[in-house]
């Protein structure tokens, strides 16, 4: 005899409806895909489930729709609260772990609220970006470690043993992958990549046939998986990134469920329908730094080396250590993902728990690559909860090169940081397959609102360079003389390298 | 130097060059490129001596490389086409992540061999090493094919989404298993063929032993046939001394989670 073991947790949002304005349209109800809302009696009501995506709210033509955040029901208690008893009263029902998505969901050090740049006064003059030239081209790929000037007196990019990839901006679109996020969003956002000619990432599910027109502006993800991993298509890309671990996940892999992998993702990630894609954990062919280095230079003799071979870590501990191995293993770019990065689906207590915060992590990388005199060979990408330009700038003068964003342009496309992604049901046609919410998704209208977004943050990067007086976002790159601490643990500056506030020059 | 033969070239890979070194793997898989490009059938490599990733994403399925001597790693990865013989062992990761071809080794080869392939055949006539056949998926109907005459070590077929193995356990004692511990460990697809005993405790997590069915048999009976061939060896062709290994479920881990909105 089964006994009745589930307990059911207060609700956490509620759509509230002023049946006073409302038409009746029932709007609402279909574009609530979570079944939260219902026509009963002539009325909108509500059941338990809302998670606060806010679609309804967005679809309805008379604007009568609220969504309210529910008080906690539960007695107050310092130590164990709301969201430690929410997850041990569901994992007392399931047994199982927790899943979530998007990045932490903890106030994990966000350092960056906690640094100043500098700006100029009177004894070296700020720049007009509108009226001077302020440069924020970026390369990607392996840098020569010394110009070389060519006899008619320009400098030699070819001196670089692979090509590098030019991107008009320092930010590159993360790897998010088609089955992690629907058809139309992968679209808007190469098309967005293509159009502010910056490179985006295809994640670990391979090239769709109809995005090899942006081929160009991708970079081919490697994961464990391998999947629709072919020489073709790292051929055709710009370039190529073996990924070993997610700021959002380190050390744990993929697993896209089975419900995901329809027709359209079979295909591109060349498995069959319907099973579960699970990405091992590690890579079964890399155990040791040197087994890095065979994956680097078997797919760089797979391209006949016509792309940069880049790889993706995880910030943890050790991050420093690691990057230089990478490096030394020959690898163009690194990646370096922050703890607080996002995710289509990751266990809870992965997501919250594991890592560091990007931070402090490109910073240590930066630092490592130097001492070791490697900083000047690879390109250094920083990507976990870039925000804003501000977040850019910051990430820029502890050390990287490029950052990588993807909350952001899945924000700009309509997201609404629910964190059901993993649920595949987003009701604004991102994190689904399923074809009667991908069509929400309309791809010209979610790719110009990346490209707005991304233009607007280029341009305030131009503000704070000519501010501060820059006139390349390269010299910017590791100036932490630029920067100044203002948080409460003076002991992160020092790790940082960074002067604390009130603390001048030299 | 590359001698010719009508549409077939010899390259000697253990021709030294000032320093007294061999060729190394760029400057070979540029000659082999090279040789294929300018309409070369047969490209046969002499003294090859440990260079890695030889003949790694070639694509004419009417090209074929011989290779005297040791390859290194990830022999024939990302291979499209075409096919591969060792006249030797070959070493770890053999056909990393291949779409298409043949690749067969008259030795041994050693770990990962076929790691994440997606399509081709592959045909050891000896033994291989842990983690064979790893993460093997199929897709549109067609699958990759991994026949192995000996036996292998634990892990075989982890992961596997796909494609069929088979393990011969040729010159092997009845009584003794060719496969290590954890055979098919997450296994949602494929199937895996055993010349023998698999013991339970030999089974990792999701894989199961299951009846061979007619059709399975039609498999694996046209896989010995292309082994048959390839080495004029002749494993055992009684339906009764295989074992099938395969999973019950394609989604292992349903239920391992918990969506539950904290
Ligand atoms: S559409 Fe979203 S916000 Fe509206 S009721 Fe459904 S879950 Fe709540
Ligand atoms: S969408 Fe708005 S107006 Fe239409 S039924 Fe729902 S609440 Fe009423
Ligand atoms: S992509 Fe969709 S499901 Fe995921 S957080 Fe954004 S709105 Fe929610």
């Amino acid at each position: 005899m089964s006994v009745q073991t589930v307990v059911r947790l207060p609700e956490k949002y509620r759509p509230v409806v002023d049946h006073e304005l409302c038409l009746r349209c029932k709007k609402c109800v279909r574009a609530c895909s979570y079944e939260v809302l219902e026509f009963k009696d002539d009325r909108i009501r509500p059941k338990p489930g809302c998670v606060a995506c806010l679609r309804c709210v967005y679809e309805c033509p008379a604007q009568c729709i609220t969504v309210k955040e529910m008080e906690p029901q539960f007695a107050h208690h310092a130590v164990f609260d709301p969201v430690l008893r929410r997850s041990i009263i569901a994992q007392s029902n399931s047994g199982g772990v927790l899943l979530s998505s998007c990045g932490a969901n903890v106030e994990y050090m966000d350092i960056f609220s906690h640094l100043l740049l500098d700006a100029a006064q009177v004894t070296n003059p700020s720049i007009d970006p509108l009226r001077e030239p302020v440069e924020t081209r970026t390369y990607l790929g392996r840098r020569p470690g010394k110009v070389t000037v060519t006899d008619d007196g320009r400098i030699d990019l070819q001196s670089s043993s692979t090509p590098l990839v030019v991107m008009d901006m320092p930010i590159m679109i993360g790897h998010i992958s088609l089955g992690s996020i629907s058809y139309n969003a992968q679209a808007a956002l190469f098309q967005a990549a293509s159009e502010l000619n910056i490179v985006a990432g295809t994640g670990e599910g391979g090239l769709h046939a109809d995005f090899y027109k942006h081929s160009k502006n991708l970079c081919a993800e490697v994961a464990s998986g391998r999947f629709g991993v072919t020489s073709h298509y790292l051929k055709e890309v710009s370039s190529v990134e073996i990924k070993i671990g997610q700021g959002a996940k380190p050390g744990h892999g993929g697993h896209l469920p089975g419900e995901k992998v329809q027709e359209l993702v079979s295909q591109t990630r060349m498995i069959p329908l319907g099973t579960d894609a699970l990405s091992p954990y590690p890579h079964h062919d890399i155990y040791s730094i040197e087994d890095l280095q065979q994956l680097i230079s078997v797919l760089k003799e797979s391209t006949e080396y016509q792309v940069p071979v880049g790889v993706k870590i995880a910030a943890v501990h050790n991050v420093g250590a690691i990057a230089s191995g990478i490096v030394r293993a020959g690898a163009d770019f690194i990646t370096v993902d922050g703890l607080r990065g996002g995710t289509g689906s990751a266990p809870r207590v992965i997501r919250d728990h594991a890592g560091m915060p990007i931070e402090i992590a490109i910073s240590a990388v930066d630092q490592r690559l130097q001492e070791e005199g490697l900083r000047d060979k690879v390109t250094l990408c920083a990507s976990g909860s870039i925000r804003s330009a501000a977040d850019m700038i910051k990430c820029i003068a502890l050390g990287a090169d490029v950052v990588g964003v993807c909350t952001a342009a899945m924000i700009a496309m309509g997201c609404t940081v629910c964190q059901q992604c993993h649920r595949g049901m987003c009701t604004w046609g991102i994190a689904t397959q399923r074809q009667d919410l991908v069509g929400r998704l309309q791809t010209p209208v979610a790719a110009q609102r990346v490209v707005n977004l991304f233009r607007a943050w280029n341009e305030e990067l131009k503000e704070m360079l000519g501010a501060m007086g820059i006139d390349s976002v390269e010299s910017l790159v590791g100036n932490r003389d630029r920067l100044r601490y203002i948080g409460p643990n003076p002991r992160i500056a020092e790790i940082l390298g960074v002067k604390h506030s009130g603390e001048g020059w030299g | 130097m590359a001698s010719k033969k009508h549409n077939e070239v010899v390259i000697d890979v253990d021709e030294r060059n000032e320093l007294g070194h061999p060729l190394d793997y760029r400057e070979l898989n540029e000659k082999i490129r090279g040789c294929i490009s300018s309409g070369m059938e047969k490209v046969i490599l002499k003294g090859v001596t440990g260079q890695r990733y030889i003949a790694s994403a070639m694509d004419d399925p009417d090209v074929k490389i011989d290779i005297h001597g040791t390859p290194g790693n990830d022999l024939g990865a990302f291979l499209n086409g075409g096919t591969i013989e060792v006249f030797g062992n070959a070493q770890d990761v053999t056909g990393n992540t291949m779409n298409d071809g043949r690749i067969i080794v008259h030795g041994n080869s050693w770990d990962i061999t076929g790691l994440a392939a997606r399509g081709g055949t592959i045909l050891i006539r000896g033994n291989s090493g842990y983690r064979v056949g790893i993460h093997m998926k199929e897709f549109n109907g067609s699958g990759p094919r991994l026949v192995i005459g000996g036996s292998v070590h634990d892990y075989l077929g982890e992961y596997m989404a796909g494609g069929t193995i088979a393990i011969l356990g040729i010159g092997m004692e009845e009584d003794v298993s060719p496969v290590g511990l954890s055979v098919g460990t997450g296994m949602h697809g494929g199937r895996i063929f055993v010349r023998g005993a698999v013991e339970e405790h030999q089974l990792g997590t999701a894989a199961h032993v299951l009846p061979l069915t007619d059709e399975d048999w039609e498999e694996l009976q046209s896989m010995i046939e292309e082994f048959e061939h390839a080495f004029g060896l002749k494993p055992s062709r009684c339906r009764d001394d295989y074992v099938k290994v395969g999973p019950l479920d394609s989604r292992p881990f349903r239920g391992h989670y918990d969506k539950t909105n904290i």
